[in-house]
């Protein structure tokens, strides 16, 4: 339907210059026809055809330019000078998309580290809670010593001081990794001009696709295009809507009853 | 034990890396594709692989293979752990020999689980 509309359009689109001009021709043609002026007759269809091949040409140009000018647009509005020193060097879609790896790597190692700091932090907390309390039930069992119970003592009093420094330890940790997450915000933006990039490109190319087609029926080309199965033995990567389709899986309990079917 | 975790994001790495330290298995080493890991598995003694399928350079799919092919690592026990989804790569995967295969993203639970489940048979 779309295809449709946008051949009308461009039926509709010939200029008004044109389609004068091929008026004023194809009146003269007739004339010629009826006063038997062969010889002016077929010069004037030779003008009718680079009349036509001068349109397809401008439409063309056109569309290139239209094409052109939406990459060239392709910019992004860097808000502080520090982003925007680091964004004007990005001048096409690639250069975005790495710098979209290389914020939401930074991003992921970031909270990694924050993470791998605080887990051994947690796990130390654990384990002195866990003797301490062995030690608290063998007070309670009245099995402890004096001599023990002073040191108990000053191991409890120990505990909690280190309880409130590693709980801020672990609370600022979490509070750096909640910032982490900033990236969102920037990669958003950089992602939602890619996809408009994608889609005006995508429209200009419908149209040059309409274009050709149009070329090809006052040519008469017809091309044989052969469908290429692209081999997933290298891979394919993530799929984005797994519930669509029927022949991928949609999550770990579909790959496990496949390979169960499999008899694994 | 001596795992060979292969992947070529290195935050994939960590995280795997870091779910296998919490399963008690503290010595792994790294390669970002199949290329590196090939000579690392010939010559470094593994006990376990876990692979990604899609990287550059040689496929986690193709390093498998190798794997297989090859007369000191054919019995390596291999866990693919990809976002590889088709149905038709999964039976590839199984009918090349794959030992377990854990579809991103996944939880340290299922993690836990495939490998168990691949140890539990080796044993």
């Amino acid at each position: 339907m779309d295809r449709m509309s946008d051949n009308k359009k461009i039926h509709r689109g010939l200029e008004p210059e044109v389609t004068e001009k091929l008026r004023h021709q194809a009146a003269e043609l007739n004339q010629c026809v009826e006063r038997e002026d062969y010889v002016r007759a077929m010069a004037l269809i030779n003008e009718m055809g680079d009349v036509r091949d001068q349109s397809l040409y401008q439409e063309v140009g056109r569309l290139t330019r239209t094409l052109h000018e939406s990459i060239r647009n392709f910019q992004i509005d860097p808000r502080s000078p520090e982003q925007k020193e680091v964004l004007s060097m990005m001048t096409d879609a690639s250069d975005r998309l790495a710098y979209v790896v290389q914020m939401t790597g930074q991003a992921a190692n970031r909270t990694m580290d924050l993470v791998e700091e605080s887990m051994p932090v947690a796990n130390a907390m654990r384990d002195e809670a866990s003797a301490l309390r062995d030690e608290w039930q063998r007070l309670r069992r009245r099995e402890m010593q004096p001599a023990e119970f002073r040191e108990l003592y000053g191991r409890i009093d120990k505990f909690f001081v280190g309880l409130s420094q590693d709980a801020d330890t672990i609370y600022g940790s979490l509070s750096e990794i909640l910032l982490a997450q900033d990236f969102q915000d920037l990669t958003g933006q950089v992602i939602q001009r890619v996809t408009t990039l994608v889609k005006d490109v995508e429209e200009q190319m419908l149209s040059l696709v309409v274009m050709a087609s149009h070329v090809d029926q006052l040519t008469g080309t017809v091309h044989h295009i052969d469908g290429q199965e692209v081999s997933a033995e290298q891979g394919v990567g993530p799929q984005i809507k797994p519930e669509e389709r029927e022949d991928v899986v949609s999550g770990q309990n579909d790959v496990d009853d496949l390979l169960s079917s499999l008899g694994f | 034990m001596k795992i060979l975790i292969v992947d070529d994001f290195s935050t994939m790495r960590r995280i795997i890396k870091n779910l296998l330290r919490d399963l008690g298995f503290t010595n792994t080493d790294e390669a970002d594709d199949g290329n590196t890991a090939l000579p690392m598995l010939k010559s470094g003694k593994y006990d376990f692989l876990v692979t990604d399928w899609n990287m550059p350079g040689m496929s986690g799919f193709d390093l498998l293979k190798a794997v297989r092919a090859d007369d000191n690592l054919k019995s390596l026990p291999v866990l693919m752990v990809t976002a590889e989804a088709k149905r038709d790569q999964i039976v590839a995967a199984a009918q090349a020999g794959v030992n377990g295969y854990v579809v991103k993203p996944f939880t340290a639970a299922v993690l836990k689980e495939k490998i168990e489940k691949i140890f539990e048979r080796i044993q």
